[in-house]
């Protein structure tokens, strides 16, 4: 079985957010990125398939060289190969676009996408993927398993879930679920080190259009202050919620 | 310009998301002196939509299309698009939605932008406002392509009744099998779900462990609440992983969202800020929670819920 994860290169989880050249970029000046949490579920899912059930497993990114520690982690938790679109990644579908191509030439049983990046949250090149290359999709899926070519899988919906029973090639878009946050890998010595001998292919892009284009960013006002409500006054909260907010 | 809505059914039933993405495409079309159609499956009342502006309403009502497939349903609605000369189409923020908006952005070669919060703005190609950066920015973009998907995120526009008159079309499509087949489906035991709840309560470590989500649960019920958690509570497996709200779980965005024993870890923040209202009700006052809430009370949960609970409930039985 052939996996190929796409691998989004975020900001971290905690990371102050900012933005330059008027507003119109994200400032990554001392960010730290990371793997996009949503893939990396993906990835160790798909780890462990290669453990099981002798996977092999690509992992591809759209994104200038910068991008390429972040790629380099992924090979270290246990990738066996990167791929590395270098084109500064503006708008999900010359992400999708550029990541179908790649598909079409190389055959791929098991594609697997985060449901969303925690960065721009577009949460559409999963699905634009899966439209593409006419390969079959689930999204939001929350647990996975193939033998042979038949796959069982639960898809997050509204309220619960549905599960399913398809067939490979497909693709997914992963999240928490896939594997439990306890089973993510920190990379060691040994998988540090054999990264660094690994294959990192850089291809250059198709000539794609932009379907979107960024104005500028803005952020949020500084919130007002709190209202503190006495914890023996709790009627007094309840009279704010009603009359102040008109939330209840 | 003709705008095409995709208006959810559950069990036959109209989503309030549809209304709310009905009183959204009235406010558009009737700026533009254009009208608004809807596409449904299966439903029980599609009438009802008529209260909230929309022109023509295409009911399919195939019984292969009862289970949501996204290829049989994406392709059923750029069928309707193309047929109506439509050049938006309006999802909303749904597990399902969500499911066909990549999709069909391929499908109909449209710019798709997601979180919207905003009405279009006409005045340089269609541009719109959206969330992102979980919540911790805002980004006003173009949308440069002729046909255009605005993904409404829940609650930014509101319900806006408007009575018109409308045609109701009953259409059959022709379909193929579908490739997922849905072998069952789970629902939560909770009657109000999280991704439709106008009001959340959520659980943190605070509460010390399971045997104490009675609090949660109690003060949820009263309220008509959806039931929510942080991610240590879901890590250490007290409440399920569907119950997880914040970044990478469930994002939140209910008119009011009431945090009790969780600090407020800005990973948690991000994914429920877009609530309208927020309450936090903490022992400790440096929790972070309390700069991100409208409404706080510095105190023990275990003395402030059940009297919150008691309140709520004198309140309720004076008001309604």
């Amino acid at each position: 079985m052939k996996i190929l994860v796409c691998i989004s290169h975020v900001p971290d989880t905690t990371s102050k957010i900012n933005f330059t050249e008027n507003n119109s970029k994200f400032d990554k000046n001392g960010v730290q990125f990371i793997i996009n949490p949503n893939d990396e579920f993906g990835l160790t899912r798909a780890i462990w398939f290669k453990e099981k059930n002798n996977a092999s497993v690509d992992v591809i990114n759209v994104g200038l060289q910068e991008t390429e520690p972040t790629l380099r982690k992924a090979l270290a938790i246990g990738a066996d190969k990167a791929i590395r679109i270098n084109i500064e990644p503006t708008d999900s579908s010359v992400v999708a676009k550029s990541i179908s191509d790649y598909i079409s030439d190389n055959n791929y049983d098991l594609i697997i996408a985060g449901r969303e990046s925690i960065d721009y949250n577009g949460g559409m090149v999963p699905g634009m993927i899966s439209a593409l290359t006419k390969i079959n999709f689930i999204d939001k899926c929350i647990d996975l398993n193939i033998s042979e070519n038949s796959v069982l899988a639960s898809r997050e919906i509204d309220g619960g879930m549905e599960n399913i029973s398809t067939s490979l090639p497909l693709i997914i878009g992963g999240q928490k679920g896939l594997v439990e946050e306890n089973d993510l890998k920190i990379p060691n010595m040994r998988g540090i080190m054999m990264a660094r001998k690994k294959e990192l292919l850089v291809l250059d892009p198709g000539d794609y259009t932009d379907t979107l284009k960024t104005d500028n960013f803005e952020k949020p006002e500084p919130k007002g202050e709190v209202t503190l409500v006495s914890p023996d006054e709790v009627e007094k909260l309840i009279e704010l919620l009603n009359n102040e907010a008109k939330a209840i | 310009m003709g705008i095409l809505i995709f208006a959810e059914t559950y069990k036959g039933e109209f989503k309030k998301d549809s209304y709310e993405l009905a009183s959204y495409a009235y406010e558009i079309a009737s700026e533009k002196g254009s009208s608004v159609t809807a596409i449904c499956f299966n439903a029980v009342n599609p009438e009802s939509l008529s209260n909230y502006g929309v022109n023509k309403i295409i009911n399919c009502s195939n019984e292969e299309l009862k289970d949501f497939d996204v290829t049989i349903y994406s392709d059923c609605i750029s069928e309707t698009f193309a047929l109506e000369n439509s050049n938006i189409l309006i999802l909303s923020s749904s597990s399902n939605s969500k499911y066909l908006g990549g999709v069909l952005a391929i499908k109909l070669n449209a710019g798709y932008a997601t979180n919207v919060i905003s009405k279009p703005s006409f005045s340089n190609g269609l541009s719109l406002r959206r969330n992102t950066f979980t919540n911790k920015a805002f980004e006003n973009v173009n949308i440069l392509t002729e046909n255009s998907i605005i993904g409404l995120s829940k609650n930014s526009f509101g319900l806006k009744e408007k009575n018109v008159k409308s045609e109701i079309e009953d259409k059959k499509f022709d379909i193929g099998s579908a490739a997922n087949k849905v072998t069952s489906i789970e629902k939560m035991s909770s009657k109000v779900t999280i991704a439709d709840a106008d009001i959340v309560v959520s659980g943190g470590r605070g509460l010390k462990g399971p045997e104490n989500w009675n609090l949660i649960e109690d003060l949820a019920e009263v309220l008509g609440a959806a039931t929510a958690c942080s991610k240590p509570v879901s890590d250490l497996g007290w409440r399920p992983h569907s119950e997880h709200v914040g970044q990478t779980g469930k994002p939140v965005s209910s008119n009011l969202y009431i945090a009790i024993g969780i600090s407020g870890a800005i990973q948690h923040l991000a994914g429920v800020n877009s609530s309208k209202t927020k309450v936090v009700i903490n022992t400790d006052p440096d929790a972070p929670f309390f700069k991100a809430a409208d409404y706080g009370i510095v105190g023990d949960a275990f003395d402030v819920v059940p009297k919150l609970i008691q309140k709520l409930k004198d309140f309720k039985s004076t008001n309604n």
